[in-house]
């Protein structure tokens, strides 16, 4: 991480800040920002919420693990978010989840040693009518077969 | 059959607040800027328009709880935070749409005496909140959005929350949580949001599709709406079609059409043979009955609920002792934590339906789950908890023989 990416989210949040206030509802849209510039929330931007908006830090850690979208574990330079609920159940997620964890080489939840990729298996997401279907940072990927899963992934490894 | 919601979604660009206008957007906003907050009121009662979150409490009657409130500031949240399993409907109208829940939002605001709405919307639906913020910027230029809008003693402003992934923040207490910058954890009713919400202020929460009704009510009248659809519960609804189905979709149809007619007419049938249906997401029951008239009541009456009219179909190659093992491993992972019978229940049943799912079930787990199912609706917090029991036990009434197959198979 170098400097300028911490320099960003520091301003970002000040902006926030100075937008809503130095109030706890300021907090939820922060930790987005962050978790967005860094792929993380990391220590220092929890000991610099807790200094700007008089939250405790305890309570800052327990409002990031309560969200699925946000993590204190740095995450994969591809988010992959593959839908477990039932309508792509029903049309062959298992399946889909399966390949996803032979390709990468890792279990659901986890992210590959060379930081490129993370796997989240992740509740509905809206795109049943896609299903089997998934999310690869903001783009969404639907009727996912083997053939066209393991293109997908074959792309984005060698970019 | 006349569309309400989806009647202009194909035509390009209606994203751009001018392409809006042109099919009369923002016209009903004008005609109702000069009539009288209680009549706006008034009209939305006569429409019998009620929730199309899943609750199904009547608009109108929610409305003038705030209305009524006498304190200050009010707020207008519209609940956009779409997570139940199978429904993908205000996807479409936030996408194609955005303008019509602005004007919506607008017309809720100046009825209930609001000068701030917040969209509270999922965090995965990263287009949709671009689109968003765009149409915000669109009606700001326009001066929809903007001190003493056209002209009338009334200021509005419309802010975007986005979600962080929680399933539960769709739940109105939990949401409003959630914008206080907590967990997303539901608080006890009451106090209800319309006395006692955002920031402890009257507050009106109303579902994306229930307030891109409001537009057409307010163009053609009450009474034009609650003539549509089924009496008991009018207008139209957008039923949301996936699972094992040839054609995927949101469909908008009158309230009242046949489990069936849709399946066969809209969806063009089952992938397979039919087995059973969630009329209303995992949250509800299995229906096996393709005769139910959907709306609110008939699909009660058959045991199961609308919801937000996520017809998930399940074809007969399916175990549903799996299917349910994966309804509730869902529940598993978005239960808040907070109250124990949701937090063990959900936890336990999960497991039992793997046990039973693998052969390895016995007599007592199945004992144990027709009981969670029991105490869960009864003692849950919020309608997590509650609702996360429908389906299984739904599927161990119709379907006993699979899951005592599979214990027989034990060892």
């Amino acid at each position: 991480m170098d400097k300028n990416d911490k320099l960003e989210w520091k301003a970002k949040v000040d902006e926030i800040i100075e937008k809503q206030g130095k109030t706890r509802n300021a907090l939820l849209p922060c930790l987005k920002i962050i978790q967005e510039e860094i792929s993380y929330i990391s220590e220092e931007a929890i000991n610099y919420l807790r200094e700007r908006l008089d939250v405790s830090s305890v309570d800052i850690y327990g409002t990031i693990t309560f969200y699925g979208m946000l993590t204190t574990q740095k995450q994969g330079e591809y988010v992959i978010r593959m839908c477990n609920s039932l309508p792509c159940y029903l049309n062959g997620s298992q399946k889909i989840i399966k390949i996803l964890e032979d390709e990468l080489g890792i279990k659901s939840g986890k992210t590959t040693s060379d930081g490129k990729f993370t796997l989240e298996l992740v509740s509905c997401l809206g795109l049943c009518d896609k299903a089997p279907a998934m999310m690869v940072n903001k783009e969404i990927y639907g009727n996912l077969n083997e053939e066209r899963l393991k293109q997908i992934i074959k792309l984005k490894k060698e970019k | 059959m006349e569309k309400i919601l989806l009647k202009d979604i194909d035509k390009v660009n209606l994203n751009n607040i001018n392409v809006y206008a042109e099919s009369g957007g923002y016209e009903t906003l004008k005609k109702v800027l000069n009539m009288n907050p209680e009549t706006i009121i008034e009209e939305i009662k006569k429409s019998k328009l009620v929730g199309r979150g899943g609750a199904a409490f009547p608009t109108g009657l929610k409305w003038e709880f705030v209305r009524k409130e006498k304190d200050a500031p009010k707020f207008l949240i519209c609940n956009a935070d779409e997570g139940e399993p199978g429904t993908f409907k205000d996807r479409i109208l936030l996408r194609n749409n955005p303008h019509l829940l602005l004007e919506a939002m607008l017309i809720a605001g100046y009825a209930i005496g609001a000068n701030k709405g917040i969209i509270y919307i999922r965090g995965e639906y990263f287009a949709e909140i671009e689109k968003l913020k765009r149409a915000i910027e669109e009606a700001k230029i326009k001066g929809y959005l903007a001190k003493d809008i056209l002209g009338a003693n009334f200021s509005y402003g419309i802010e975007i929350h986005c979600g962080a992934g929680a399933y539960v923040c769709g739940e109105e207490t939990s949401l409003l949580e959630s914008l206080e910058g907590a967990r997303g954890c539901s608080r006890e009713k009451p106090p209800f949001p319309t006395h006692s919400g955002f920031m402890g202020k009257p507050t009106l929460i109303n579902n994306v599709e229930t307030l891109c009704n409001v537009p057409a009510i307010l163009k053609n009248g009450g009474d034009w709406y609650s003539k549509i659809g089924s009496p008991n519960s009018p207008g139209t609804k957008l039923f949301c079609l996936c699972g094992h189905i040839n054609k995927p979709g949101v469909y908008e149809l009158p309230m009242g059409i046949t489990l069936g007619e849709l399946i066969e007419k809209y969806g063009g049938g089952v992938k397979g043979e039919f087995k059973a249906a969630l009329p209303g997401g995992v949250s509800s029951s299995l229906l096996t009955d393709l005769d139910v008239q959907l709306d609110y009541k008939n699909v009660t009456n058959a045991g199961s609920m609308l919801g937000s009219g996520s017809i998930i179909v399940i074809n007969k190659e399916t175990s549903v002792v799996s299917a349910m093992e994966n309804c509730l491993e869902f529940f598993t992972h978005e239960s808040c934590g907070l109250c124990v019978p949701c937090r063990e229940g959900t936890k336990r049943a999960k497991e039992m339906l793997t046990r039973i799912a693998s052969g390895k079930g016995q007599k007592k787990d199945l004992d144990a789950l027709l009981e969670l199912s029991e105490v869960m609706p009864d003692t849950a917090r919020c309608g997590l908890g509650q609702a996360a029991m429908n389906a299984a036990s739904s599927a161990i009434k119709l379907f006993k023989e699979e899951f005592q197959n599979l214990r027989n198979n034990s060892v």
